[in-house]
């Protein structure tokens, strides 16, 4: 019979156990996961990042919902544990939901420290542990105004240094004298310091916290010297405690956190204890490296084998960009030690390797860092360095300078020396010969696939660039490092880093992207600017200037170009319906005009086709008086929503489609997308409408609606993948409507939405429109306000005058010469 | 200076030319990295207006399946047209990268933001000095 897993906590160190234990045991047990938090497993590392914008929650989610349901995984999500019964082997959240286990495995975490002072409690008060408190931090750096950070260590500095990013002005308070002196000693520090204070961040060390003031929200920080800095935001980040408070009270033995064996096995043979609660031979770990060492000795266990944890040593690097910086080891100064240092002011550098017995047990190393790995290879593995001694602070490439005989050093000459057992990835463990070996079976050639299939550089990502360089070695010349293709020549940036880094940086323009961004021409090319201005319209529809220059002729003139450099011209007839009175004007119109083709769509539409540009205003008028806008064929954006008659008239009929349609329609006209996007709503399963290889289509059934996507019948011929059921016309469209605007808001310029889908998975867009109401209700509003700025007739603006100069010739010359 | 036509001598070797120069409107009736159409007997005109406000015109035909330049995105000193994405130099009419052909490119002069364009005039030498 299968056996029952349960885990406590949904954090990093159990999301990897069971990848671990999934790979290595498929199917041995039916596991259930309790998290307190309301979501999945994301990247606690990269939070720092989010916070000052350079990612989203969306790109730090290390397992989607998907996941977990293609693992038959149960997840209770917001479930805090609240008792262990380990009579009964069995497990109750506060929320009533109770499991039986065989096998438990608390891994509560660890809790920030609050510091006992007067107004702790206040609002505006806020730990820096979880994305809840970055959401926190974020709605109150919304209005600016000033921050103070209690605590310089790693996640103070690095919380301080979001904040800035984000506009606050902001304070950071430190107890000791010098900053981070955990990792850093004072040289090494001082640089720091006056790394942040030249981004605008003012340090006070020997500051200690006497109390938080304000009436009823936090003011302001006094300080034990009398000192008071005003803020608006106090973010504590003095330090962590494990979370071990279940366990003790379940009766397991806790010192500072859930004792364990090498076996990570607690006091109690069915429970194991992982992550930040654990204490491991008198250690509690808070990097990840560890609890990612720890969790893959636990998955052995749990699978079988006889594993053992012997702890590890760390290192630190700090996530501040364009600040470098790297600590291992023990660097206090001690009977015994030998210390070798290297400092060069102008450049900013400074290095300094603690030796004991010719081994190193230290390395402190600011401004450059890339002898950091090699020098942590060599203390991990406790080397007699004494035959390097002489030049090992200048490093690596020295050293194989001097061996080789020669000055300059090849490009991944560094990384080629290292051993194959040399770590590479120092979250993941993953050393130089598991990548190489997994890019040789495997046959990877994309730093995506060495990610997936090694976990190099899936976590924090510093060691990307190491992970490029084993690869450029292994594969030679079939390495192709652009794995990220560029949007076009101008720059070396995807898409997505593009959209991303206008969100992050708040650009508002195109030559504002242009500058930022380090394009490579002056004004960019036909390929990156309707791509940056689609985005831009997208990101900021209410004060973006479209920047009509950078659109294709189409949507300038909102007509399509012909081969002839004519134009056709189709006016919207709102689910394919028309009547006597539209198709007369329609008639009149291709008369008086002399319109040479009238042509019926696959859309359900009439399309003019060999009009004159300098007749287009005209013929809009013409059309506008009968009632017509633009049909928008010519946009990437929302074309036309395709109808079957339905229960209106319709003996099969079980909806009103044709209703439905228009609705949509009249909904969802005017909206820009990243590239066109066709609707259809078919009456019943027999699918008159072709709802099935639209970008989004409705096929009616008795007890509701089925909405599909991701359909195609172009260059490529797809079916709809199934979106989900729902039950009434209004939850139709406001999950239409939301699935529309997640995709404008995520899909690359041109990416069709079955694209899209494939890129990012079925699975991903499902759980958030079908699944997440509070997410789903988002896409929809933030829809709902583009649509008050995009619904504006452009047919009929320009038939008032907008444009001009767009029809009509600057110049006539009736005489070539005189 | 006045929006009338006005003719030059311009003498090269031992040759000496006409050249016509016809008033066409000024250059704020351009949007930068835009154009507009001058028509003539002899078929439409393009004049570009690019971003750093340099002017330039060639016949409104790409030299590829003849679409109208005037209307295509204008980035640097090219132009993209609309039917197939040819790169079209805008100083020479030359089509860039692998594609090959010429569209006639005439010189336009700016004088103080009018505009003159001499149509007669023989196609500038595709090496611009730029």
């Amino acid at each position: 019979m299968t056996q029952k897993l349960v885990i406590i906590g949904n954090g990093m160190a159990p999301g990897r156990m069971l990848e671990e234990l999934l790979e290595k045991a498929p199917g041995l047990y039916d596991v259930t996961i309790f998290n307190a938090e309301p979501r999945v497993n994301y990247d606690r590392i990269m939070l720092s990042p989010v916070l000052s914008g350079e990612k989203d929650y969306a790109d730090i989610i290390i397992h989607d919902e998907g996941w977990y349901a293609y693992h038959g995984i149960t997840l209770h999500k917001g479930a805090r544990v609240t008792r262990i019964d380990r009579a009964a082997k069995t497990v109750t959240a506060a929320n009533g939901v109770t499991a039986a286990y065989d096998k438990l495995v608390i891994a509560t975490g660890s809790a920030p420290v609050i510091l006992p002072v007067p107004g702790a409690d206040l609002p505006g008060v806020v730990a820096y542990r979880d994305l809840d408190d970055v959401l926190r931090m974020l709605e109150i750096a919304k209005q600016g105004g000033r921050a103070v950070v209690i605590g310089g260590g790693l996640l103070g500095l690095e919380a301080a240094y979001g904040l800035r990013r984000r506009g606050m002005a902001v304070s950071v308070v430190h107890l000791m004298p010098t900053i981070m002196e955990r990792q850093l000693d004072p040289a090494a520090a001082y640089l720091l310091e006056k790394a942040l204070t030249e981004r605008d961040i003012s340090i006070l060390t020997q500051a200690n916290t006497k109390a938080i003031l304000g009436q009823g929200k936090a003011e302001g920080v006094a300080l034990a010297d009398g000192r008071v800095l005003p803020a608006d935001l106090v973010v504590m980040a003095v330090g962590i405690r494990p979370s071990a408070r279940l366990a003790k009270e379940a009766g397991l033995t806790v010192n500072r956190g859930v004792v364990v064996d090498d076996g990570m096995r607690t006091s109690d043979p069915a429970i194991f204890a992982l992550g930040e609660c654990a204490e491991h031979r008198g250690q509690c770990y808070g990097l990840v490296a560890p609890l990612y060492e720890s969790a893959k000795v636990l998955a052995d266990r749990l699978s079988g084998g006889q594993g053992e944890y012997q702890g590890s040593v760390t290192s630190t690097k700090l996530k501040v960009t364009g600040v470098n910086l790297f600590s291992a080891g023990d660097f206090a100064d001690g009977p015994g030690r030998e210390e070798v240092v290297l400092r060069d002011a102008a450049a900013g550098v400074y290095k300094r390797l603690v030796l004991n017995e010719n081994r190193i047990i230290g390395a402190v190393m600011y401004g450059d860092v890339a002898d950091g790995p090699w020098y942590f290879d060599m203390l991990k593995r406790g080397l007699d360095v004494s035959h390097l001694r002489d030049t090992l602070i200048f490093g690596q490439a020295v050293q194989g300078a001097l061996a080789g005989g020669c000055g300059v050093q090849a490009p991944g000459a560094a990384v080629a020396a290292l051993a194959d057992d040399a770590e590479i990835c120092g979250c993941n463990g993953i050393s130089k010969g598991r990548i190489v070996a997994a890019i040789t079976a495997k046959g990877l050639t994309t730093l995506a696939e060495v990610r997936a299939h090694t976990k190099a550089s899936a976590s924090c990502g510093s060691c990307t660039g190491l992970v490029e360089q084993v690869m450029a070695l292994t594969l030679g010349e079939a390495y192709r490092p652009a794995a990220v293709e560029a949007v076009c020549g101008c720059t070396d940036l995807g898409h997505d880093d593009v959209r991303r880094l206008i969100r992050a940086k708040g650009l508002k323009s195109i030559p504002e992207v242009m500058q930022e961004l380090e394009w490579k021409t002056s004004c960019g090319c036909a390929k990156c600017r309707p791509a940056l201005n689609y985005y831009l319209v997208c990101e900021y529809p209410d004060d973006y200037a479209d920047d009509y220059q950078s659109r294709f002729v189409n949507e300038r003139l909102h007509a399509n170009i012909q081969k002839d450099g004519t134009y056709s011209v189709v006016p919207r007839m709102w689910g394919g319906v028309t009547s006597a009175h539209e198709l007369r004007a329609i008639a009149d119109v291709v008369d008086k005009f002399a319109i040479p083709m009238v042509k019926v769509t696959g859309g359900q539409r009439i399309d003019l086709l060999g009009i004159v540009k300098e007749d287009l205003p005209a013929v809009w008028a013409d059309l506008g008086k009968a009632g017509f806008v633009s049909g928008q064929a010519y946009a990437k954006g929302l074309r036309t929503v395709k109808t079957c008659v339905g229960s209106q008239w319709c003996r099969f009929g079980t909806q009103d489609s044709t209703g439905l349609g228009i609705r949509l329609e009249k909904f969802m006209w005017g909206s820009w997308t990243p590239a066109k996007v066709k609707l259809a709503v078919s009456g019943c399963p027999r699918n008159c409408a072709e709802s099935t290889c639209k970008d989004i289509g409705i096929i009616c059934v008795e007890s509701g609606y089925e909405i599909h996507f991701a359909g195609a019948a172009g260059l490529e011929i797809k079916g709809t993948e199934i979106l989900g059921t729902v039950k009434t016309e209004d939850e139709a469209l406001e999950h239409v409507v939301a699935l529309t605007q997640m995709y404008r808001e995520q899909a690359r310029y041109l990416e069709r939405i079955y694209k899209w889908a494939k890129r990012i998975g079925t699975e991903t867009i499902r759980a958030q429109i079908m699944d997440d109401a509070e997410k789903r209700q988002g896409y929809f509003e933030r829809f709902v306000f583009s649509q008050a700025f995009a619904q504006v007739d452009p047919w009929s603006e320009r038939v008032s005058g907008k444009d001009k100069h767009e029809f009509k010739p600057m110049a006539v010359i009736a005489e070539a010469a005189e | 200076m006045t929006d009338t036509t006005w003719t030059d001598t311009t003498c090269a070797d031992m040759t000496c030319t006409d050249v016509i120069w016809i008033a066409i409107g000024h250059i704020d009736d351009i949007p930068r990295r835009g154009a507009r159409c001058v028509t003539t007997p002899k078929g439409r005109i393009a004049v570009f207006r690019t971003a750093d406000d340099a002017v330039f015109a060639l016949e409104d035909r790409c030299p590829h399946k003849g679409g109208p330049l005037s209307v295509g995105i204008v980035h640097g000193h090219f132009v993209t047209c609309p039917l197939h994405n040819w790169n079209i130099g805008l100083d020479s009419g030359l089509a860039q990268g692998a594609d090959e052909g010429q569209a006639r490119a005439m010189p336009v002069r700016n004088e103080g933001g009018a505009l003159f364009l001499a149509l007669d005039a023989p196609p500038q030498p595709a090496v611009a000095a730029e």
